[in-house]
């Protein structure tokens, strides 16, 4: 295993992301803010608590969860499609890197990068609301998961685009909407039967219960469900990858 | 002793049914410089791209060094750098940063010495802390070749490295892979500059149309460049070459209307007189005399119109 090429890959995808330092952890910082004065202090005050929650509470796992979900995709597909575009990827597909450490190298920085803001916005919260965390290793658990889940998903996306305009879309039209939806900012029991039975298909409700019953034990579905779902869909991701590096499409004619 | 590459029946037909490579023969020996010589879209890039990894190949084998180069990619690959053609770089790093992550991604140690040593022989040390897109296109040049040397590989392979570079720069390269070579790393350029080919290369090869059709050492390439013709105009049309003419060496051609002399201008000064006296003895009148000299410009476009 070519570790020092590996780690030369991270650490070049690191670096970008330190070089504008300000701009990667201040945005986030801002949106959770601006969230908690809109969700939380004007409309949160005329919610009653959700399962014995502050409502200001019971949105901190979900909107960690939508940045986590937003950041690891554009992190993973900017990471990979910025080379193919501008024509560098030849040097990656000529070194004696594999598929494999190339992937690590990619999509392990774009999901530390994702951490490193989920976790900013966790420390944020902090400032607004009181937040509570009963079961650290599985939230930590669930926010590894999901960040490398999301950046291979990501990654897969960057691979596949025939231009930047295509990188918006899958997040744009799919994956903003299956978040909103999913449960960020409310309980999912709070729909009228149906929507919650339409909720169920939605591959996001998993990932936030989940990650929600990590700190309040509280979950609109079963923690077994939430973890298979969520590594199924690492999986999923896995095997999308897999399947393009093994067939070359759209790296390699 | 194995060939640096040895080239076995490699093919490539793209998706859409274009085939760029047809059965692509060939064996590069270590050290030397061999230039690979033909037209636009001949299918020289396309091979290159094959041999290092970043186009898969339809069919054949490509070994480099005896390593095949799907089986056996790590120890193919890090024998090999590249300098592509086009002037892919990444815009916002500086020069130092991108040749060090050059040398790292071949997984090589950090060795700062030995990048500052290629920085300086590519006289692009001072700028090595410039960000790339405030080069010019010369020195980005450069810093492609700085990348593909850091790593210390044994064959470079120099896609088209004159496109876009000015003579001053162009002499500076060729100086550059001239130390290379002597250093003992072989060198694989493409061009279709014949002027380069043959200032450069100890071997040429020439491909046209996905085929290679010609490999010949350059000596003897350049000894068929000596060959000069005497051309001989005549007044009246000549059925057939009159034994004494043919003694004298000369050749009937097509139209009957001229006669051609064949001779080696590097070995011999032809006696143009007795040639002539010859021939108005046996009463042939001469209306014009002119010579003609093969370039290697003919000669490849003789080979590229086949």
């Amino acid at each position: 295993m070519n570790l020092v090429g590996t780690y030369a890959i991270f650490a070049f995808e690191m670096q970008r992301f330190f070089r504008t330092l300000m701009q990667s952890l201040i945005a986030p910082v801002i949106s959770t803010a601006l969230y908690f004065v809109v969700f939380g202090s004007a409309i949160g005050k005329q919610m009653t608590e959700i399962e014995g929650i502050s409502y200001g509470s019971f949105i901190v796992p979900g909107m960690i969860m939508l940045a986590l979900l937003g950041q690891s995709i554009s992190n993973a597909s900017f990471g990979i499609y910025f080379p193919k575009f501008s024509g560098t990827i030849f040097e990656y597909l000529s070194a004696p890197v594999s598929a494999f450490e190339m992937v690590i190298g990619f999509v392990g920085a774009a999901a530390v990068k994702s951490i490193l803001i989920g976790v900013v916005i966790l420390m944020t919260s902090y400032l607004f609301v009181p937040v509570k965390i009963m079961h650290p290793i599985w939230m930590i658990g669930f926010l590894l998961l999901t960040a490398i889940t999301f950046s291979l998903f990501g990654f897969i996306i960057g691979l596949l685009a025939d231009g930047f305009d295509r990188l918006q879309i899958i997040p744009l039209l799919v994956v903003t909407p299956l978040t909103f939806l999913g449960g960020s900012f409310y309980s999912i029991k709070v729909l009228p039967e149906f929507w919650q039975t339409v909720s169920y298909f939605n591959p996001v409700v998993y990932l936030i219960s989940g990650f929600r019953w990590a700190f309040y034990e509280v979950s609109d579905v079963s923690l077994n469900i939430a973890l298979s779902m969520t590594t199924g869909f690492l999986l999923l991701s896995l095997l999308g990858v897999w399947w393009i590096f093994h067939t070359g499409y759209k790296i390699k004619n | 002793m194995t060939s640096a590459i040895s080239i076995q029946n490699v093919s490539k037909t793209y998706k859409t049914g274009f085939s760029a490579l047809k059965a692509i023969n060939l064996d590069i020996e270590n050290g030397e410089i061999f230039a690979l010589l033909g037209p636009n879209g001949a299918g020289k890039t396309t091979l290159i791209s094959l041999i290092c990894g970043i186009v898969t190949k339809t069919s054949g084998s490509i070994k480099v060094a005896g390593h095949d180069i799907n089986s056996d990619y790590r120890a193919a690959r890090k024998l090999i750098g590249l300098v592509p053609q086009e002037l892919s770089l990444p815009i916002f790093e500086t020069v130092w940063s991108t040749v060090k992550f050059s040398r790292a991604l071949f997984g090589k140690p950090r060795d700062d010495a030995k990048l500052e040593a290629i920085l300086k022989q590519l006289s692009l040390f001072d700028k090595k802390d410039a960000k790339i897109n405030s080069l010019s296109g010369g020195m980005k040049r450069r810093v492609l070749i700085a990348k593909a040397l850091a790593h210390e590989p044994s064959i470079l392979f120099l896609d088209e490295p004159s496109a876009g570079v000015d003579v001053e720069l162009r002499k500076d390269m060729w100086n550059v892979m001239r130390k290379l070579a002597e250093d003992g790393t072989t060198i694989i350029l493409t061009t279709h500059y014949i002027e380069e080919a043959e200032m450069m290369a100890d071997r040429v090869g020439v491909i046209n149309k996905g085929e290679i059709i010609l490999v010949e050492d350059k000596k003897v390439l350049m000894e068929k460049l000596g060959q000069k013709q005497l051309i001989v105009s005549l007044e009246e049309p000549l059925d057939r070459l009159p034994t004494k003419i043919a003694k004298l060496g000369f050749n009937l051609m097509q139209s009957g209307k001229k006669l051609s002399y064949q001779y080696d201008s590097k070995k011999e000064k032809p006696d143009i007189a007795k040639l002539i006296t010859g021939l108005s003895a046996a009463q042939i009148a001469v209306a014009d005399l002119s010579t003609q000299q093969s370039s290697l410009e003919d000669i490849f476009l003789d080979l590229v119109k086949k």
